[in-house]
């Protein structure tokens, strides 16, 4: 017995090895690019990963400096994430509903279609709409921004959600029917209440898309005054690749912080919506 | 008298004008809506419909010349894409009318029978009651015509042109169809398809390699924090979950930076062991192992966060019994959590494959494609096909070469979606789950 009893032991302590060097491995780009951000100087060499000296001075440079408008960048990104995350959201939800809980003519080739038209590489598009937002004199706004990424949440969440309303008991519909209920009350009542955790998942990823993305909006937005973050962060980067780092790291910091931070916080949600989407494909 | 008469006048008036019908029947708001869709169409139709059709035909015929500056002259894509919307709402108009015709229809034929015609209240709560899918994905279907299905006909349109650098751009020169030329130069024209079949090649060694290393790595993790007696599970992962809160865009630029080969970290530590650094992100062969290395730093949180999920499903008993029947702790893994792990990801791996063959991201943020290879066309070491038409489409305007390789992209991963989507259980057994 006292043989299994070692061999146990070993087993647990490599497998404690191991995960302290995953653990490690998983978070030393994030020290290393927290402690960049604090460190005086521009290089991207230091000796040691914890920096001598600590300053602030690389924040304070992004939101006072006349090149960098990290806050109105800040709140041009806010604005467009909630906006196109609300509508986004609100279309993803109606479309899955009504594909799960209805049954119509043209039901499954509508199902069939969105799977394939989700599959087209997505910058193909973008000569095509931006010609398009051309036409409806939308260029270089907010809101062409949020109208392309709200029209295209269905195509992304719609099958996601679909699998999960799927799982919420079609006897729970029936049963306010009868009581006289109308379909935007089951929806309000039953509907929404129930698939909450379904409601995180794709709020935050619609949430989490136009915050980052930096190849669309840049076609967009020309002006400096109407960029997001991502299109100053990636402005910064092109512009000079390994000249000042350390400003890259702080602003690296302040656009994945918000992000992560609720990645964190919802993480049941998120297993919850991953998986239950998953499994029923 | 006829037995269909009030069918048969309303059907024939909804087919002389939209609403006709309906205002016959006495719906008269109904009616009158229908009526304005129809005016407002007839007066865009007339001013554009026959510019569209000339417009696709040719793609425009007098190209900008000094001459005619600020005359006239044709931009044969913005030709092009007015065309293509006038067309596209031809189709919106073709649908409503053909509604309207069949609405008008059924109304004569239920006052034929003796039955009033709903009013207009009636009416919305009848199509919020029973209609109420169809009424209801129309608003979603209208942003993806636009959106999605207009830029995608686009896109198919602009493969058969000769929409590139530096021959055709417009405004001072016109684009012409060109059939299936541009195909034939991808597959067959030395300069091209050697170009093209190395990216094709490298981009299903990448989707494959990324596929398994993400999955396994997950699952090896996932297993590891799985067993009996290690403590802190909820801890382990989270902290383990951290690279996949980090948006792509910040973690993957970071990356960039660790791996540098002259200041980067990496190469600084592997000095400290006496090691000479590596030329991570130059070399062809050594930028191919950094972007896989780099992708599984991104994608094992993600399996091994869907494989915990899994793990706690598998019933206890199946282990039971094999412990009974003298499983060792081997066997037990791969008589009963291996295969059912297997079962139960399936579809997810074949998306994951499908998404990384896609994966712009993981090359584009990491290493731009980069190395450059001197005998591709436009392409490096570590380039997808994603990111070569992203080069063609951006750097070099060779639009009609990004199109085509858009397409047989799509071809490949709808291929793939589609088997597998066809197989799950959510679309063949989809009412028999309640």
């Amino acid at each position: 017995m006292s043989r299994r009893k070692i061999r146990n032991a070993i087993r647990l302590g490599a497998s404690y090895i191991v995960l302290i060097l995953l653990c490690i491995a998983a978070v030393y780009p994030v020290l290393w690019v927290v402690f960049g951000s604090l460190r005086p100087g521009k290089s991207l060499y230091s000796k040691t990963l914890i920096p001598e000296k600590f300053t602030f001075e690389h924040y304070q440079e992004l939101f006072t400096s006349q090149t960098y408008l990290f806050g109105t960048w800040y709140l041009n990104t806010l604005k467009i994430a909630v906006c196109s995350m609300i509508l986004g959201v609100l279309l993803t939800l109606l479309t899955s509903y009504a594909l799960s809980r209805f049954r119509f003519r043209g039901r499954k080739t509508a199902l069939s279609g969105l799977l394939v038209l989700g599959m087209f590489p997505g910058f193909m598009s973008m000569i095509a709409i931006y010609l398009l937002l051309r036409e409806m004199q939308l260029l270089d706004t907010h809101l062409a921004l949020i109208i392309v990424y709200a029209a295209g949440a269905p195509l992304g969440g719609t099958f996601i959600a679909k699998g999960f309303l799927d799982t919420i008991p079609r006897s729970l519909d029936e049963a306010a029917r009868i009581d006289g209920a109308s379909n935007f009350l089951i929806f309000r009542r039953i509907i929404l209440p129930l698939s909450k955790p379904m409601l995180t998942y794709m709020a935050l990823t619609q949430f989490v898309g136009p915050w980052v993305d930096f190849i669309f909006a840049r076609l967009v937005l020309r002006t400096k005054e109407n960029w997001t973050l991502a299109v100053g962060m990636w402005d910064m980067v092109s512009s000079n690749q390994n000249s000042n780092f350390t400003l890259f790291a702080a602003g690296a910091v302040l656009i994945a912080l918000p992000i992560t931070i609720l990645f964190m916080f919802l993480q049941r949600l998120l297993v919850d919506g991953l998986t239950s989407g998953a499994s029923k494909g | 008298m006829d037995r269909h008469q009030h069918r048969d006048r309303a059907t024939l008036l909804s087919i002389l004008c939209m609403g006709l019908g309906q205002l016959y029947n006495r719906q008269y708001i109904k009616g009158l809506l229908f009526v304005l869709f129809e005016a407002f169409s007839v007066i865009y139709l007339i001013r554009n419909l026959g510019f569209a059709l000339w417009g696709i035909v040719t793609l425009g015929e007098t190209p900008r010349t000094g001459a005619n500056m600020n005359g006239n002259w044709d931009h044969s894509i913005f030709i092009m894409i007015q065309s293509l919307i006038t067309l596209l709402f031809v189709a919106v108009f073709v649908i409503v009318y053909i509604m309207n015709v069949r609405d008008a229809r059924n109304i004569g034929l239920e006052r034929d029978k003796g039955k009033t015609p709903n009013n207009f209240k009636q009416t919305i709560r009848y199509v919020l009651d029973y209609k109420f899918a169809v009424a209801f994905l129309s608003i979603p279907a209208l942003g993806i015509l636009f959106f999605t299905v207009m830029p995608i006909l686009f896109m198919i349109l602009l493969a058969f042109t000769n929409y590139s650098a530096p021959k055709h751009i417009p405004p001072a020169m016109l684009v012409d169809w060109v059939g299936f030329e541009t195909f034939k130069n991808l597959v067959a024209l030395k300069t091209w398809s050697h170009t093209f079949y190395g990216v094709l090649t490298w981009t299903i060694i990448w989707a494959i390699l990324s596929t398994v290393t993400t999955y396994f790595g997950g699952m090896l993790v996932a297993l590891l924090i799985n067993q009996k007696g290690i403590r802190f599970k909820g801890l382990w992962r989270t902290i383990l979950i951290l690279p996949y809160a980090i948006p792509q865009l910040i973690s993957l630029l970071v990356m960039r930076n660790m791996f540098n080969g002259q200041f980067g970290p990496i190469n600084q530590y592997l000095g400290y062991f006496g090691l000479d650094g590596l030329p991570w992100l130059t070399d062809p062969f050594w930028a191919k192992v950094t972007v896989i290395v780099v992708n599984m730093w991104v994608g094992i949180p993600v399996s091994m966060l869907l494989i915990l999920g899994v793990l706690t499903t598998i019933p206890k008993d199946l282990y039971e019994a094999a412990e009974v029947d003298g499983a060792t702790g081997f066997q037990k893994f791969k008589i009963v959590t291996l295969p059912m792990i297997l079962f139960t990801t399936a579809p997810t791996l074949i998306t994951q494959f499908a998404g990384n063959i896609n994966n712009f991201n993981a090359i584009f943020l990491l290493t731009g494609g980069d190395p450059v290879k001197g005998d591709y066309q436009y392409a490096g070491a570590t380039d997808l096909l994603v990111t070569w038409l992203y080069k063609l489409t951006l750097n070099q305007n060779k639009y009609n070469m990004a199109s085509a390789i858009g397409i047989i992209i799509f071809i490949i991963i709808a291929s793939f979606s589609i088997y597998n989507y066809r197989r799950t259980k959510s679309f063949k057994e989809e009412d028999m789950i309640q």
